[in-house]
């Protein structure tokens, strides 16, 4: 299932500070190509820093500073040549709090792609497809244009995951998609993410060990900003390596 | 003394300061308009003053006012909504964003007849636009600049800053995250601080004591450099400096500026109140 | 192509934050510029402590003591007025009345605060002032205490509304404990609430006298214009703000006495400046 040979994302020797901080500690990890990479570990791991790493969010904090580098493609993203709102498009990110935007479901959907796309017919065969692969479509697909926050949370968090997918991206960050969210919402995002593996990269921040166990191709284990262990997930929850992974995953701490 | 009773009596006093604030409110607007509606009249409205201002109407006033707050409010709105989005969107914190924030709070305390007088210094005599509703327009526009910045700050500063985040993570550029996002949603605040402004503007004499009132001019100003009455100078003028006028023309010209201060001002508070209700985030 | 538009637009943005910084320099470059040029000739100390204010006779003469006396007079009986008034009735507002009551009594304050100054003035003039002489027997209504009842009322939209903001801001928490542990509604209110808004509240005070000290019309409309010192709050005075507002219209453009007024100015902007930095800090020791 894991192509070993296809590295979408090379992350070599990061250090994060925010201020005098340090936030994430020489991380040297590779994302394949079409995989779940599931991120678990106790809160203030480093774990949502990481993934804001990879899109150039964590830029808009006070005291950001950054050493190391994130290849996407064999290119360093923090490079001066790169357009990082392009780099955000090529990147998605899927928030933990479903975070809809004052508008219509439609307006949502397609708020990413209205701005470069101007062919109006593109746009909503466009926002279609990406209602219909975050399996949303069916039930929103007769109130386009209610406000989106008439929709219920799962529902939002499916819009918010719609939205990121209307831009064609290559990967998709996930960032604890279902810590608001009750059991069936939470299934049919699951749902949703495998389904998306076949197009996308995905890595996926969450709390809950259970979810990454489920849904992720490999884990990675983050302990107070550094990467303890990365490996196949059945390897992380049987075998692993490191006495902290298994305290963790046996839920002897965090 | 017994808590409850002591209670009661503090509560007494309390409600009583409280009437102290509002009746005279009530009673200074009820007087206006029982005086002034007798002078109400469409001559009154829309004639020129005649007979030294004894008679006659205040219509020159009524435009030279409401030229004087659109040139102020045509000059502080663009300048002040993009300076509030400078500070709060694009400038780092550092001590230069602090003292410009304590200078705009330092400037909307400073008293309105000191702006007068800046406005004589820089618009009439060093840039030489002379007393002109020019000068007059640009003296009321600094002055509300202040009450423009600090309210579309706070309307900006409501925008949750998830909204940001999502719309830069979908790609848009900063700008675009300003204008398609945190503006919309900032809008109702910035409207109803603009409003504040008009009325602000609108009911202000000092400022423009020396920079474009004209004491008494039977005619309609032609272009932005021509002097012009104004609605409360007007009011200034025939209740101190004219002898023997009429009680009735003296509250008529009241009754219409407070109308209009109040009704601008009316305006912004329903608005508020109805757009504040709307707000789902 | 989108790059080129994105950094106009944020130069015009960043254009606009400086232009408004300029004006702010304007405003002090201007009246310093103008206002310094008096003390080539008139001494600062002549000028604060000078006893006589007689701008136009020969020789002129600029001291502005009475002036700044009749707007210390005006503002201390206004403040002792409103002071007491505004902070019950903020209390009252925000602590005691009805949810449907505080609504039309916070729009009653900010109704008062969109009144005009020289409306106020004019409904002084009309009422107050023939009141005031009637009660106590004066041969003028327009005196210091006229003045100083209008200010009164003028500052109290400012003290009422951000004294309420600041016992509003006391977390409910606090409240709650106090009634757990028996206290009465009022016991709790000047025991707890009170204590732990104080710098809010106290930050209200500071920006009503500074409403007070920089109110120009009514105070002009009220107080009789008299630039002697006063000897009692029933005599006629003159303000800062007033005689700026008076003379200026009559002053020759670079004359000693254009300047002097501008003199004034600075000296009304420095109030200001002070009043308002206290305030701040008041207001951010709250946080």
């Amino acid at each position: 299932m894991v192509k070993d040979n296809e590295v979408k994302i090379k992350v070599k020797n990061l250090n994060v500070w925010f201020k005098d901080i340090f936030a994430l500690k020489d991380i040297n990890l590779d994302i394949y190509k079409n995989e779940i990479l599931g991120i678990i570990g106790p809160a203030n791991s480093g774990k949502t820093t990481f993934l804001r790493t990879l899109n150039r969010l964590n830029e808009l904090a006070d005291g950001f500073h950054i050493e190391g580098s994130v290849y996407l493609d064999n290119k360093d993203i923090y490079a001066k040549d790169i357009d990082v709102n392009e780099l955000r498009r090529k990147i998605g990110m899927v928030f933990a709090l479903p975070v809809v935007l004052p508008f219509s479901v439609l307006e949502n959907v397609i708020y990413g792609i209205k701005e470069r796309i101007k062919n109006k017919k593109k746009i909503l065969e466009l926002a279609e497809e990406a209602l219909k692969q975050a399996y949303l479509w069916e039930e929103v697909k007769d109130r386009l244009y209610d406000s989106a926050y008439n929709l219920s949370g799962g529902q939002q968090q499916r819009l918010c995951i719609a939205r990121t997918l209307a831009l064609e991206p290559e990967v998709i960050l996930f960032d604890e998609p279902c810590s608001g969210l009750d059991p069936i919402s939470t299934f049919k995002i699951e749902e949703a993410m495998v389904r998306l593996k076949n197009n996308y990269t995905i890595i996926l921040v969450t709390n809950n060990t259970k979810q990454a166990s489920r849904v992720a191709d490999r884990t990675a284990f983050f302990l107070m900003g550094q990467l303890i262990e990365v490996d196949t997930t059945a390897k992380i929850f049987t075998a692993s390596k490191d006495k902290r992974t298994e305290d963790y995953i046996t839920g002897r701490f965090g | 003394m017994n808590p409850i009773r002591e209670e009661k009596i503090a509560f007494f006093f309390l409600f009583l300061s409280t009437l102290l604030v509002v009746i005279p409110v009530g009673l200074i607007i009820l007087i206006i308009i029982k005086n002034g509606l007798t002078a109400i009249s469409w001559e009154f409205l829309t004639d020129v003053p005649r007979a030294g201002m004894r008679q006659g109407g205040i219509f020159p006033a009524i435009v030279g006012t409401i030229y004087l707050v659109l040139g102020a409010i045509i000059f502080a709105l663009p300048l002040g909504v993009f300076s509030a989005i400078y500070l709060n969107e694009y400038s780092k914190k550092n001590i230069l964003s602090r003292l410009i924030r304590l200078a705009i709070i330092n400037l909307a305390g400073v008293p309105s007849v000191v702006y007068g007088l800046f406005g004589l210094s820089l618009f009439v005599i060093f840039f030489k636009f002379g007393t002109s509703i020019i000068s007059g327009s640009l003296t009321l526009g600094i002055m509300i600049l202040p009450l423009i910045i600090t309210s579309t700050q706070e309307a900006l500063q409501t925008v949750p800053k998830e909204f940001r985040e999502v719309s830069l993570s979908l790609g848009l550029t900063k700008w675009q995250t300003i204008r398609r996002v945190v503006l919309p949603s900032a809008l109702p605040g910035i409207i109803t601080g603009a409003i504040l402004g008009i009325a602000r503007a609108a009911g202000e004499t000092a400022p423009l004591l020396f920079t474009v009132a004209a004491f008494y001019l039977p005619h309609l100003p032609k272009s932005i450099f021509d002097q012009a009455m104004a609605l409360p100078y007007h009011l200034y003028v025939i209740s101190t400096q004219i002898p023997n006028i009429g009680e009735n023309i003296r509250y008529g010209t009241a009754l219409v500026l407070l109308t209009l201060v109040l009704g601008i001002n009316l305006f912004a508070i329903i608005l508020r109140i109805r757009l504040r209700h709307k707000k789902r985030w | 192509m989108y790059r080129i538009k994105e950094l106009t637009i944020e130069k015009i943005i960043f254009l606009c934050g400086i232009i408004t910084i300029l004006f702010i320099l304007l405003i002090f470059i201007f009246l310093l510029k103008e206002g310094l040029s008096f003390f080539k000739t008139v001494s600062i100390t002549e000028f604060i402590f000078g006893k006589n204010w007689y701008p136009v006779s020969e020789p002129a003469q600029f001291g502005i003591l009475p002036l700044i006396l009749g707007s210390l007079l005006v503002t201390l009986l206004a403040t002792i007025i409103s002071v007491p008034v505004g902070i019950g009735s903020a209390i009252y507002i925000a602590e005691i009345a009805p949810l449907w009551l505080k609504d039309i009594l916070k729009a009653f304050i900010e109704l008062l605060a969109g009144i005009p100054s020289v409306v106020l003035g004019f409904v002084g003039m009309v009422t107050l002032a023939p009141l005031i002489k009637d009660l106590f027997g004066l041969s003028t209504g327009l005196t210091a205490f006229t003045g100083s009842v209008m200010l009164a009322f003028m500052a109290m939209p400012t003290i009422v509304s951000i004294a309420e903001d600041a016992l509003y801001a006391v977390p409910k928490t606090y409240k709650e404990a106090a009634f757990a542990l028996g206290a009465t509604r009022w016991q709790t209110i000047y025991k707890i609430i009170i204590p732990t808004a104080s710098s809010g509240i106290l930050a209200a005070v500071m920006l009503g006298i500074g409403r007070v000290i920089g109110e120009t019309m009514a105070v002009m409309m009220l107080t009789g214009n008299s630039a002697c010192i006063p000897k009692s709050i029933f005599d006629p005075v003159r303000t800062l703000t007033a005689t700026i507002a008076n003379e200026m219209g009559e002053a020759v453009v670079g004359s000693q006495h254009y300047f002097a007024l501008f003199a004034i100015g600075i000296v009304l902007f420095l109030i200001s400046f002070l009043i308002n930095i206290i305030a701040d800090i008041f207001l951010h020791k709250k946080r």
